[in-house]
């Protein structure tokens, strides 16, 4: 079976590098793993897609993620604009960065206040890093210690912090 | 060992692994990464030389004159780039330089498309390059040292094609060949006749009426008989590195005892495999016939491949405006060496990014069944 995760996010905030950081966490696991972007316009602000694969087995498929196991949406304003929930299998998680529940007619719906853990860590809005915290607690696709060692070796310890954070207070 | 690491990275530390002896590029939506890369492996004295072109007509002219001094050159480009290498391509082939032009495929404007087609190399088709399409990105990085070494070989250009975004922009666990692995496989380059200025030369010079044709003719000649060299070092890179792609040239897959056969190139031929995996399983005598050769164009595989079926379809991200699909046309002259010609249908899809998904085409494979088609889909 193939996992399918999509990220939804705007230019500028790391929907790309998200997709990009789980693939190479699942890579570390020793399973097959291929993430790809689909930008709108290349500018920060615009709508981004961002996919992930994961497997224990090769597989081909290039194409976008139309049928998501797990949707992550970096953004909730996006929400309003497009339609996240998009094919997302019956039962899948949603996994959103809103400091209140957010408005989707989801089975289940989870929300974090990434931003705010962002700003702390970081001192910047880049919550991509922190939502990955969140995709770990939500699912067990990847473990979140090889979430975390990608996370370092890429970014540093204040990403780990706000991932950790993230982590931790995801709700339902 | 595996990594998992971006495609365009990938390939740029292959190509690093390979040693050449200047590297010119101009950035351009999707290649950029390739060439982002090759200029930090340069910044970090893991690369002789780097040009930081200000356009690709300057980056082909930079790999004419590297390549005529005797070394290894390579280029990285999109869309409206390598069309404007265009014009310098055609002397490049008929010099008999060998080089390496990766382009990451991208649609050519207008309107502004940033996304994955192939009409940028196919527009490319006529000018005496090789040309080649990975289907993914492992096959990017093997390509991108076969590549090399086929053009020393033959004295011609090669050009690599990865799909923009599907492949450049994935990031996936991929091997790339260690740097003594690969100076094994692809030694030095010896060039027999170079630019020298102790013995100056002229290359390139005026042909006369009588003389012009009949060099054309040669490299037409020359490029026709590569296709023995790209199959022998693809299967000196199988034996060496343990990876093969069909015989070199083409890649059959379950066509032995399929009815029908889906034609592609690059990623969509992947996904053709997924969807011939599908109906295969459904019951259905399916099949997938890849192009990984384009230029020269493997007539003689593929009409061995396609005698006896009963349908075949091309699919192809390309189209000649005002005629037919370019793909089509090529295999259509194919099959007439045939003995029992297959019913050849033609479809054009994926142009501008428009996503090639495993159910579309599912779908060509019934439209074959039901007789000839010509159809955008």
């Amino acid at each position: 079976m193939i996992y399918e995760v999509r990220f939804h996010g705007r230019g500028g905030q790391g929907a790309v590098t998200a997709a990009n950081l789980l693939a190479v966490a699942a890579g570390h696991e020793g399973k097959y793993s291929r993430a790809f972007p689909f930008f709108g316009v290349e500018r920060r602000g615009a709508p981004v897609q961002a996919f992930c694969r994961i497997s224990d087995k090769p597989f081909r498929s290039y194409q976008n993620v139309y049928t998501p196991n797990t949707v992550v949406v970096l953004d909730s304003t996006l929400i309003k604009d497009v339609d996240v929930l998009s094919g997302l299998e019956k039962g899948g998680h949603v996994v959103v960065n809103c400091h209140t529940c957010p408005d989707l007619k989801s089975a289940s719906v989870h929300y974090v206040d990434a931003t705010k853990s962002a700003l702390k860590h970081l001192k910047k809005p880049i919550v991509n890093t922190a939502m990955l915290g969140a995709f770990a607690k939500v699912t067990d696709i990847v473990k979140l210690e090889s979430l975390k060692q990608v996370v370092k070796d890429n970014f540093g310890e204040s990403n780990v912090k706000a991932l950790e954070e993230c982590y931790a207070e995801v709700k339902q | 060992m595996k990594k998992t690491l971006e495609g365009s990275i990938a390939v740029a530390e292959a190509i690093k692994n390979c040693e050449p002896d200047v590297a010119a590029c101009y950035p351009i939506t999707p290649s950029t990464h390739i060439g982002e890369h090759l200029s930090e492996f340069f910044a970090n004295g893991e690369l002789k030389s780097y040009v930081n072109t200000e356009a690709e007509i300057s980056s082909i002219a930079a790999l004419i004159g590297a390549s005529a001094a005797g070394g290894r050159a390579i280029s990285v480009t999109s869309s409206q780039g390598l069309a404007y290498m265009h014009e310098s391509l055609f002397c490049a082939a008929g010099m008999r330089l060998p080089m390496l032009i990766v382009v990451g495929n991208r649609s050519l404007s207008a309107p502004l498309s940033i996304w994955n087609d192939w009409q940028d190399s196919i527009a490319e088709r006529d000018s005496g390059c090789m040309q080649f399409y990975a289907e993914n990105n492992q096959e990017a990085v093997d390509l991108a040292i076969q590549a090399f070494k086929i053009s020393e070989a033959v004295n011609l250009p090669a050009i690599l094609g990865m799909d923009g975004f599907y492949l450049t922009h994935s990031v996936e666990p991929l091997d790339i060949p260690e740097i003594t692995e690969v100076q094994k496989f692809l030694p030095k380059r010896v060039s027999a006749v170079k630019l020298d200025t102790k013995n100056p030369l002229t290359m390139g010079a005026y042909a006369f009426p009588q003389y012009y044709q009949g060099f054309r003719q040669d490299l037409h000649k020359d490029l026709l008989s590569a296709k023995t060299t790209i199959k022998n070092v693809h299967n000196e890179f199988a034996k060496q590195f343990g990876r093969k792609y069909g015989n070199g040239l083409i890649e059959e897959y379950n066509t032995k005892d399929a009815e029908y056969i889906l034609i592609s190139m690059g990623s969509a031929a992947g996904n053709a495999k997924d969807a011939a995996d599908e109906l295969r399983t459904a019951g259905e005598k399916v099949g997938v016939l890849r192009i990984r050769c384009y230029r020269p164009f493997p007539s003689e595989d593929i009409a061995k491949a396609l005698d006896g079926k009963k349908g075949v379809g091309v699919f192809e991200k390309a189209y000649s405006m005002g005629a037919v699909p370019p793909v089509y046309a090529d295999v259509s002259e194919a099959i007439t060496n045939c003995k029992s010609r297959p019913q050849l249908s033609s479809f054009v899809g994926g142009l501008g990014g428009k996503d090639v998904t495993v159910d579309s085409l599912k779908i060509l494979f019934g439209k074959l069944k039901k007789g000839v088609c010509k159809e955008w889909v």
